[in-house]
């Protein structure tokens, strides 16, 4: 098995080779930056690059030259000085590291100082607050201000991934809501994770920084031009490390505006609708959504799980059992509370901070009533919100 | 100058010291005993590589092939922690237990019996490391640690049993490295010739003396950080558990106040090869032989107060930033003297290039990347574009296999017939230094554009731009991987027999074990010469 995709691989390469003049996308450097960050990331970069292949070069060309001069085989004379003995041959020693010293602090040090300085400025006149929050493996946004919040996963098809399908334009790169942020407004970015420690980065913002469960981190971003920039959890943070991709849309900020405003009215609806009641065939409809979206990854499509790790769900004793007490409340461990408030140390997280009531209650009454699951009895989005 | 060179492997079976199996385990000898390290380290290199191979062909192209990717996960971090721990760490140390007393005329090391015990540490270290993998092909556990090596929390308290066997397997490396590492001190301090002071002695034995005092410093800060890991996962400690008051950035700075030391601990004793093999095939003096002694020291002092840069991007407070960024810029000072040494060294000798002085070379050539990468990486705010990417992979590979591996290739080699006897098969050393220097940069040159371009490490798939220069990097890989089956069998010939090895080895070789014939006695000296 192995061997023969080696091979076809092999053959790949030829023809990927073969036609790579036609559509080389061949990058050299960072890509092209569209914030200040990482306009000044890329110049400082490319300094610091030639410096350090310059140095490269010099002391190269003086080991080649040694090399071929000061050889047996022609005959050269072994010297049999072990350091310098005059007064200039120390000087001439000092040389090389006072130059280096003057690299080392002012010439790249002091634009160094300033970079960092500047990337640390994530407050002076910050417009618009972004939080970011990492879960295993997604990425939640919320904007504080507007009220707006909403998960941010990959669209890539098991498919693609498993070669079963041709891999589509922004293989891996694809999210199913993107991040929509106005152009040409400091945006304070702030990071916290859910369960381990991710990373946000976008390499074209030049910004990148740690996702921590339980504190709070930040860094900023000021996009200059409209565009779609795509990035990738740089942290390893499991099996889905590499499939937890970031999509920043940057627009003008009139059409921020209506984005804002059509984000609203979803939020405002998805409300109104969490307080209706909802019949079983809408919650197994809308639970099965979501859990393509949400449950999917580790639970599986049959619900059969990977265990040890991820349990299988279909024939569960969690769900197959009771989820509320005699008063309404949640029974500790049970699968509602499982659902809403995760299981410690685990990759199962508390979906209450991420989920909508609506969403929280198909999901579970779809899980209750699916993969050889016969339990019949369904959660309101109401009961959700009473619970929270 | 000695009564040891008349004395010969043989005679000396009427010590009683037994033969077969128990020769090997029993052993107090320092010479079994660094053959039984080297033996180990090339058994897990091999391992090691085994499994980056594994990772490179799942990478050969986008999607997923060959594997899950919790099995690469898994295999990317027990990758670096055998060639780390199991590798890189014990050819050092079995180079050590050869050379340091021969280097400085005693007939042992100081503490035979612990010599021993530090090694059979070893395999069971390893088994530990490598068994998870083993136990889930029976459905025991979800397989071997699956965290990289950084073991991170809180990744790692949620992780499964092979965080456990890993924590164990680490307690395990970090006794057997403590106690060989009391050894050298001890051995160094108390057993030199008489006349060989201080200064005259030689540089890989300074080397190593400051690698075990880094070692005795940093391990168990490792180990504790790895036991608070333990008692988190099972005790229901917090230390790394915010909503206990713990932090989980306390881990990286544990982890990496050993961590950074390590990288220091894995290349000085190369660093201590180098003047060696460069003033003998060049036919000249050591160049700047104190000031190698200083910068040594000056960069063992320095390794331990520069931690932070490997976490940049957690962020920290301004001052910090700025704090461990000129620090770690520092540290190009001493290491630019060690450069400045050896390239003076070589400078105006009399060359000649054998296998040892073409992995010498290549060496300094290529760590000089490793280490003007490792300059900018420095920088705070391009840090932020090259952290966690493959540009990071890049430069601690340069750092690592060509800086580590290659260098200990080179002692290897330039030892290899004063411990066997016999020369090595030169033509097919030459060709396993080009065949290694040529793939290894074909492996690790694209991934420092993979890494400017900004694909994050550790990943199992990527994006289909950096389609092309992941499938260079596979076959760079695969050609690296292949290529030290040849030194496996340059070393078994070697070893078998060959042309016989004079005593000096070298037309330029210098130092007290040149003095003792090829292979040297079982007792090392047993009359200790005079250093004028």
């Amino acid at each position: 098995m192995a061997y023969k995709k080696l091979f076809s691989s092999w053959a790949g390469f030829a023809a990927i080779f073969s036609s790579g003049l036609v559509h080389a996308e061949y990058a050299w450097n960072f890509p092209e930056p569209v914030t200040p960050l990482a306009r000044d990331t890329l110049h400082v970069h490319n300094e610091f690059m030639l410096i350090s292949i310059a140095i490269f070069l010099v002391v190269l060309a003086i080991m080649i030259y040694s090399i071929f001069t000061h050889r047996k085989s022609k005959g050269h004379q072994p010297a049999n000085f072990t350091g310098p003995s005059t007064k200039s041959q120390v000087i001439w020693t000092l040389v090389p590291f006072a130059l280096l010293l003057f690299i080392d602090f002012v010439v790249m040090g002091i634009p160094a100082y300033h970079s960092v300085v500047m990337m640390e400025d994530t407050k002076t006149d910050a417009e618009i607050v972004l939080k970011v929050t990492g879960s295993q493996w997604k990425w939640q946004y919320e904007y504080p201000a507007e009220g707006i919040k909403f998960v941010s996963t990959m669209t890539t098809s098991e498919e693609q991934i498993n070669n079963k399908e041709a891999k589509g334009e922004h293989y891996l790169l694809d999210v199913d809501n993107h991040v929509v942020l106005p152009i040409n407004k400091k945006i304070r970015i702030l990071l916290t994770s859910t369960d381990v420690i991710h990373t946000w980065w976008i390499p074209q913002f030049g910004a990148k920084r740690d996702a921590i469960p339980g504190f709070m981190r930040e860094t900023w971003a000021k996009i200059e031009k409209p565009g779609i920039y795509r990035g990738q959890c740089a942290e390893l943070c499991g099996k889905g490390h590499g499939f937890m991709p970031i999509v920043v849309e940057a627009v003008s900020e009139d059409d921020y505006k209506v984005w804002v405003d059509q984000q609203k009215a979803k939020l405002a609806s998805a409300a109104a609708s969490a307080e209706k009641q909802w019949s079983k065939d809408d919650l197994m409809k809308q639970g099965a959504e979501v859990y393509a979206k949400q449950c999917v990854v580790c639970h599986q499509a049959n619900g059969q799980g990977m265990p040890p790790a991820f349990p299988a769900l279909a024939g569960s004793k969690v769900i197959n059992g009771p989820m509320l007490d005699a008063s309404g409340h949640l029974i500790k461990d049970g699968h509602l509370d499982r659902v809403m408030n995760g299981k410690p140390g685990t990759a199962m997280q508390a979906f209450k901070t991420t989920l909508s009531d609506a969403e929280i209650a198909s999901v579970v009454t779809f899980e209750r009533n699916s993969f050889g699951n016969k339990m019949g009895d369904m959660v309101q989005p109401s009961q959700a919100k009473a619970l929270r | 100058m000695t009564t040891a060179t008349v004395s010969s492997h043989d005679d000396h079976h009427d010590h009683g010291h037994p033969s077969g199996i128990k020769r090997w385990l029993f052993t107090t000898n320092h010479k079994d005993i660094g053959t039984m390290y080297m033996i180990f380290a090339l058994i897990m290199f091999l391992v090691g590589g085994m499994m980056i191979m594994g990772v490179r062909a799942e990478l050969f192209q986008p999607g997923m092939q060959l594997m899950k990717p919790e099995f690469f996960n898994q295999l990317i971090g027990v990758h670096a922690l055998i060639m780390i721990f199991a590798a890189l760490m014990p050819v050092a140390t079995g180079m050590a237990n050869w050379l340091i007393p021969m280097m400085i005329g005693a007939p042992d090391m100081a503490l035979p019996r612990l010599n021993n015990w530090s090694f059979w540490l070893l395999p069971p270290a390893a088994t530990l490391l490598v068994m998870p993998f083993i136990l889930a092909l029976f459905g025991i556990g979800t397989g071997a640690v699956a965290t990289g090596w950084t073991l991170y929390a809180p990744l790692s308290v949620q992780g499964g049993m092979g965080v456990d066997f890993a924590i164990f397997s680490i307690h395990l490396l970090g006794i057997s490295s403590i106690l060989a590492s009391i050894n050298v001190v001890v051995t160094i301090l108390n057993m030199r010739a008489p006349g060989m002071t201080m200064m005259k002695m030689p540089l890989f034995v300074w080397a190593w003396l400051i690698t075990a005092f880094l070692l005795i410093a940093t391990i168990p800060v490792l180990a504790g950080a790895v036991t608070m890991l333990l008692t988190d996962r099972h005790f229901d400690t917090h230390f790394f558990d915010a909503a206990g008051g713990g932090d989980p950035i306390l881990f990286q700075h544990l982890f990496w106040f050993f961590g950074h030391p390590e990288v220091y601990i894995l290349l000085l004793p190369i660093w201590g090869f180098m003047p060696h093999i460069l003033s003998a095939f060049a036919r000249k003096p050591i160049y700047g032989h104190k000031a190698q002694v200083y910068s040594f020291w000056a960069i063992g002092i320095m390794s331990v107060i520069v931690w932070a840069h490997h976490f940049f991007t957690v962020g920290m407070p301004l001052p910090a930033l700025l704090y461990f960024m000129y620090s770690t810029m520092a540290i190009s000072l001493p290491l630019a003297v060690l450069f400045f040494c050896w390239i003076a060294t070589i400078w105006r000798g009399s060359m000649t290039f054998e296998t040892p002085m073409l992995f010498a070379l290549g060496f300094v050539i290529l760590f000089g990347i490793g280490g003007l990468t490792g300059l900018v990486l420095a920088d705070v705010a391009a840090d932020a574009q090259y952290h966690h990417s493959y540009f990071v992979v890049a430069h601690f590979h340069y750092t690592l296999f060509a800086g580590g591996i290659m260098g200990a290739m080179a002692g290897v080699y330039f030892w290899l017939p004063k411990f066997t006897g016999h020369m090595y098969d030169e033509k097919l050393g030459k060709t396993h230094f080009w065949l290694t220097a040529i793939s290894f940069n074909l492996t690790f040159i694209p991934q420092f554009f993979l890494g400017l371009a900004g694909m994050p490490r550790r990943i199992p798939d990527y994006a289909l731009q950096f389609t092309e220069f992941n499938m260079i990097s596979s076959i760079g890989a695969f050609a690296l991987g292949l290529s030290q089956l040849l030194f496996v069998y340059i070393i078994i010939k070697c070893a078998r027999g060959g042309e016989k090895a004079s005593d000096k080895v070298w037309e330029g070789a210098k130092g007290l074990e040149f003095t003792l014939p090829s292979p040297p006695p079982y007792h090392s000296f047993t009359t200790q010469p005079v250093v004028k």
